[in-house]
């Protein structure tokens, strides 16, 4: 085996053998899993708790339009006073009152009304109060103008415009998010493997400065196989961890399949058909076609040439930015002072991940989202985001593509040069915390 | 006789440091060589070229006749002076990992590795953790896996720092025995003393340049100044120390055991010691005459204040 094949062996077991990385792999999945149950639960609970509120209608309108729901139910006062109504709802301890004064006509009626409440009330409460109100008084006005309820029910239809390209395919509202959505999420993962695994190389490179082997190992091989080593075998270890994951995240969703005997393509279905119901009796087969336009069009996603780009963008994202977390390491004694080194890594990757999720959802071909995917340091994310349009027309142009490959490609050289030689210095360096300027010293050396 | 190694002129800088100054060298095989020197003079960073951790700006290393290349790493075992191993890697994983590193087949290396756990007799480590063993044990590890590969020269930068007495004598007997089966062998050190007894020959390096190097054995008869310490069996103090105060240059004295022996201190105008000893047989028993040998810390410093007043 040679050297490098040596390093690379050594680092992954190393790396796959240590307890918190197999606590992490096997752990983590159970802990999303849990913090989503978690999450779903406590929503739960919160929206279980039921609201008692007192009304005291001392009008002619409203008497039928308060109904109780899960969890708001309405209790009627009759002929008390406002101040004895307001002593028993804090007495009762009851969620809040609403006072309806008598006043000549409805207008009035709606205007004088106060909902009283020990603390601000819940925003959802007021808004459902207020509904009541809108209700009512637009089937009051309605009246006045002379407009049946059933008239103004086919006033309000939904419309969406027909959307098209030149040559003549048709636009999908939405999809330009959806796509970017699934970009957006290859382009967060790749940064959090960067900044995850990154990490590892830089605290791997720390520990041999700590436990003294590295002078030991380079009279053996370069320092820049060692770095390369270091920074492969690591990747293949996060590798490793990312397909355990997918493993057992699809046997997982197998069992809650078998368990619960959901189908989920049928599932799927039925939550995206519900907002279409709402466009009433018009449009019973406008949904399917819609879902099956979508349909098309997630499938036309070319996920083939996704998938090979994500890797293309991943690898060389990935290697520059672990090739500068390698020098840091090398640069530092210890890992409290590798912050005010690693700030300026991220920032271009949290960078890239904003300006994607704002730039790229609204406007996918925007200068800014152009600029971003061509720029080295953030076109690994902000490219692949750009990406599930497509290539070529209509989506992204070949050119560009090929010139943030390329950027990407010389930048890596660049940067893996640089960070080789700060590196090679600095892993022989003890007892000193280093400057940039030192670090710019070591370059020349 | 060969040379194992030849430095021409290396030359090296670290920004405006200049960390050798055209460094000359020559290491005759199978010898013990002291490169020696205060601590900053510069014998880490040629040490470092050697192993081809660092690259000369100007000079060549000439390695067993051959301008050093890449696969000489093999032929050179290195224990640095900032030394350690992986701490929680397990101690015969390590060891086949690093001689794996050096060139040595797995095979090759369990079989070498097998001969010097049983011959230090720590065969039963095989399966524990560095961070397991003592500091003792682990500075064991760390040479065997310097020696195991076999090599034609061996460095090792301040080797018995941080050795406990007992492992330092133990590594300094087996060191012996390997230079004995042909081993060429440096030594690098600030503390002289240390290594003196062993090396035949060193360098003396201070402040990125070489004062002087060759075997230790001229080096120390150039040194010498004809100084002389005799020890003289007296029966009675007879005047005989004024008598030789007249005679010769007289440096110290002393009379011990009631005086009934004299010691001094003889400065001779040459290295013939005839007329003294003809002159002192006539008139006492010589119970001890002994040549004064400068020790090298002592040309050392003799070599640096020279410099310093040219």
């Amino acid at each position: 085996m040679s050297k490098l094949g040596l390093i690379i062996k050594r680092e992954y077991l190393a790396k796959v053998r240590n307890k918190s990385f197999v606590v992490m792999t096997f752990l983590s999945p159970i802990l999303m899993v849990g913090m989503i149950a978690l999450i779903a639960y406590l929503a739960k609970i919160n929206d279980n708790e039921t609201r008692v509120i007192g009304v005291l209608n001392q009008s002619d309108y409203f008497s039928t339009d308060f109904h109780g729901t899960d969890n708001t139910s309405y209790v009627k006062f009759r002929d008390i006073d406002l101040e004895v109504a307001k002593d028993s709802i804090l007495q009762m301890g009851l969620y809040g009152l609403l006072y309806i004064p008598n006043e000549p006509d409805l207008e009035r009626v709606a205007e004088k009304a106060v909902f009283y409440t020990k603390d601000a009330p819940g925003t959802s409460v007021v808004a459902s109060l207020e509904s009541v109100f809108e209700d009512r008084l637009r089937m009051e006005r309605l009246q006045h103008l002379g407009v049946s309820a059933s008239d103004y029910n086919k006033l309000d239809l939904p419309f969406d415009i027909n959307t098209s390209t030149f040559s003549g395919e048709q636009n999908l509202k939405g999809i330009n998010e959806i796509k970017a959505f699934i970009g957006g999420g290859f382009g967060y993962l790749i940064m959090m493997f960067i900044i995850i695994y990154g990490g590892f190389v830089m605290r791997s490179v720390i520990e041999e400065k700590t436990s003294r082997i590295v002078e030991v190992i380079i009279s053996s091989v370069k320092p820049f196989q060692l770095m390369l080593g270091k920074i492969i075998g690591t990747s293949l270890a996060g590798i490793t961890q990312f397909v355990i994951w997918i493993i057992s995240a699809s046997l997982l969703l197998g069992v809650l399949v078998l368990i619960f005997g959901i189908d989920p393509s049928a599932l799927n279905a039925n939550t995206e058909n519900t907002p279409g119901l709402i466009g009433g009796a018009t449009s019973i087969a406008y949904p399917d076609t819609t879902m099956q336009l979508y349909a098309n069009e997630l499938f036309k996603i070319p996920w083939a040439m996704l998938i090979t780009f994500f890797m293309i963008y991943f690898v060389l994202g990935y290697l520059i930015y672990s090739s500068i977390y390698a020098a840091i390491g090398a640069a530092v004694d210890n890992e409290a002072d590798t912050q005010q080194f690693i700030f300026p890594i991220i920032l271009p990757l949290m960078l890239a991940i904003y300006v994607g999720f704002f730039s790229v959802f609204s406007n996918p071909h925007g200068p800014i989202a152009v600029g971003f995917s061509l720029f080295p340091l953030t076109s690994p994310i902000v490219m692949l985001m750009r990406l599930p349009g497509g290539i070529g027309e209509g989506g992204v142009p070949v050119w560009e593509l090929l010139v943030s490959i390329a950027l990407l490609i010389i930048t890596f050289i660049g940067i893996v040069w640089l960070a080789a030689k700060i590196y090679r210095v600095g892993i022989l360096m003890y007892g000193k915390k280093p400057s940039y300027k030192d670090m710019f010293k070591w370059l020349k050396y | 006789m060969n040379n194992i190694l030849v430095a021409n002129e290396v030359t090296k800088r670290y920004g405006n440091h200049i960390a050798l100054n055209k460094i000359s060298l020559e290491i005759p095989e199978n010898s013990i060589y002291g490169l020696l020197g205060p601590n900053g003079a510069g014998k880490t960073t040629l040490i470092r070229i050697i192993n081809q951790i660092a690259y000369p700006d100007e000079g060549s290393i000439i390695f067993n006749g051959e301008p050093l290349e890449a696969k000489h790493i093999a032929m050179i075992g290195y224990l640095p002076e900032e030394r350690g191993l992986y701490k929680s890697m397990k101690v015969g994983e390590q060891a086949l990992y690093l001689a794996q590193l050096k060139g040595m087949s797995k095979s090759e290396a369990k079989i070498k590795l097998k001969y010097w756990f049983e011959r230090l007799e720590i065969g039963d480590w095989w399966n524990r953790k560095i961070q397991e063993l003592s500091k003792g044990m682990a500075q064991k590890i760390q040479f065997i896996v310097t020696v195991l590969h076999e090599p034609k020269l061996l460095i090792f930068d301040e080797p018995f720092s941080g050795f406990d007495p007992i492992n330092a004598n133990l590594i300094k007997d087996e060191i012996l025995r390997l230079k004995e089966n042909g081993t060429s062998i440096i030594f690098s050190t600030h503390r002289m003393e240390s290594v003196e007894e062993l090396c035949e020959y060193i360098a003396l390096i201070h402040k990125s340049e070489k004062l002087l190097d060759g075997k230790l054995s001229d080096i120390k008869n150039t040194y010498k100044n004809n100084i002389f310490q005799v020890g003289l069996g007296l029966q009675s103090k007879n005047g005989i120390l004024e008598d030789l105060k007249e005679r010769f240059q007289i440096l110290s004295s002393e009379y011990v055991q009631d005086g009934q022996q004299l010691n001094f201190t003889v400065q001779l105008p040459s290295s013939d010691t005839g007329a003294l000893l003809t002159h002192l047989s006539e008139k006492a028993n010589v119970n001890h005459f002994t040549e004064t040998i400068p020790s090298a810390n002592d040309i050392f410093i003799k070599t640096v204040q020279k410099k310093q007043l040219v």
